[in-house]
């Protein structure tokens, strides 16, 4: 078991954690239609920073605070840095990571986690793992994605945006919409009140690259690992991916009905962030926990590579 | 190389990968559709996976793969139909503009349902610890990277933990 003792968010909707849960709990969404934002490619609806972000930057920015909240060192060699991306600094994955352990002055080799859409679940999942094998004491998880032309051309081939806002879980629901943010959690293996991560699990789906299993395997299975012992009403709320495709949103009611777990609330942040890919995890984890003052919550992820990941975590 | 020992091949580069497949797979279509790194492992989980396994092993469920370059050059490939004024995003090249690809197109042909998980890392050393902290009882593993045309290398293994 790990303990969250520090967290940030920035996102179009905020510079800090408590500005973005305001504008979530004022329904301020940061998804709007861009014409002109990248060349060639056709309209798109996106949550998207007012100014251009710089990747390395928007990364140290975010951690600094949600490391100075938690106390611990940086530059300590008890400290390893995780950084879950999809895309990083145009197209480069290691050196932004390399660059962040340097900023803080980190000594030990910073681990990228690019496991698609599930990242930012599967980076907690092996900060967890690392801290319970003892090889360091505090984990610093940051997740991030800055959307280019790349990332909107590509999702726009696949016919997957959606031309408006998305709505997740709706049967007129229209694909996804992307966005960009950084959002960091660290990790303690020292016993801490508050929030602590309980359970992960990782599942392959092993059916499709690019589209979910229609049974929903390998979400259920991690759905199945994670809930282990509890019973569905005493888990508070359950964060879906809820990306809003109309095939990843009847997976998950597949899964999510499979694992037991169709009557527990849930949430979905894509009308108020977009599909931050490699921030996703991260961010939504974060808004979880501020919006379930206790008891338990759950967060689930599916990505291409048919991968699927989720964890548990608890406040007493 | 094989569990040690010399494997001949005839050709070189992504010729040597055709080689490979028609050699230990070779009826599976889909493999024509990969982009370089995903050939290149799902050849090497073919010969590893199709080796006799030793009585009484489990089967492997859980793949764990790494490398420092991403998927490079298939965005390199995908960045070019982008470019120049000739704009036709291919989303057959889109969907390999990701690393853990390739741990999704071993999953599917052997019908592994357990972790598969894709780590960027400088050193292939630091692949030991992540892997020693996941749970599993038969993992492929190892190191698989290919960051320019007709440039790869991918060394695998299966760990059992007893």
């Amino acid at each position: 078991m790990v303990y969250c003792i520090g967290h940030n968010i920035i996102s179009p909707l905020g510079e800090d954690t408590q500005s973005n849960v305001k504008a979530v709990q004022s329904g301020h969404s940061g998804l709007k239609i861009y014409t002109d934002r990248f060349a060639d490619v056709e309209p798109f609806c996106a949550s998207l920073f007012a100014t251009p972000q710089q990747f390395v930057p928007l990364c140290t920015r975010c951690a600094e605070t949600a490391i100075r909240q938690s106390g611990i060192q940086g530059d300590s060699n008890d400290v390893i840095f995780i950084l879950s991306t999809t895309k990083g600094d145009n197209l480069d994955l290691l050196t932004p990571a390399l660059s962040i352990a340097r900023h803080f002055g980190n000594p030990n080799s910073p681990i990228v986690v690019s496991n698609a859409c599930t990242s930012g679940v599967c980076a907690q999942i092996t900060a967890k793992r690392l801290l319970e094998a003892g090889l360091y004491k505090h984990a610093v998880v940051i997740g991030c994605d800055i959307q280019t032309r790349f990332i909107v051309s590509g999702f726009q081939a696949f016919k997957a945006l959606s031309p408006e806002p998305c709505l997740p879980f709706s049967p007129e629901r229209k694909g996804l919409n992307l966005g960009e943010a950084a959002a960091t959690i660290v990790y303690t293996a020292e016993p801490h009140e508050g929030w602590r991560l309980e359970a992960g699990s990782i599942h392959n789906d092993a059916n499709h690259l690019s589209a979910p299993s229609r049974t929903g395997e390998g979400a259920f299975r991690c759905l199945q690992d994670v809930t282990e012992g509890i019973q569905p009403h005493s888990i508070s709320l359950l964060g879906v991916h809820g990306t809003a495709t109309s095939y990843n949103d009847a997976m998950e009611t597949v899964a999510l009905e499979r694992a037991g777990l169709q009557n527990v609330p849930i949430s979905a942040l894509k009308p108020f962030y977009g599909h931050t890919m490699g921030a996703a995890g991260v961010l939504e984890t974060i808004i979880g926990m501020q919006l379930v003052q206790k008891g338990t919550f759950i967060k689930m992820l599916s990505g291409f590579g048919g991968v699927n990941a989720a964890i548990q975590l608890r406040c007493e | 190389m094989l569990n040690g020992e010399p494997v001949t091949v005839q050709e070189t580069g992504d010729k040597m990968l055709v080689e490979l497949y028609r050699r230990y797979a070779g009826n599976y279509p889909k493999f024509f559709k990969m982009d370089t790194l995903s050939r290149l492992g799902f050849i090497a989980a073919e010969i590893l996976l199709g080796q006799p396994a030793d009585q009484g092993q489990p089967q492997v469920q859980t793949v764990i793969l790494a490398n420092r370059s991403a998927s490079i050059k298939n965005d390199t490939d995908y960045q070019a139909t982008i470019s120049d004024g000739k704009y036709y995003p291919s989303p057959a090249l889109f969907v390999y503009t990701l690393p853990n690809i390739v741990t999704g197109e071993i999953a599917i042909r052997h019908h592994i349902q357990g972790e598969t998980a894709f780590y960027i890392l400088d050193k292939e050393e630091e692949l030991a610890p992540i892997i020693h902290s996941t749970p599993f009882e038969a993992a492929l593993t190892g190191w698989c990277e290919c960051s320019k045309p007709n440039r790869f290398y991918a060394k695998l293994q299966i760990i059992w933990n007893n």
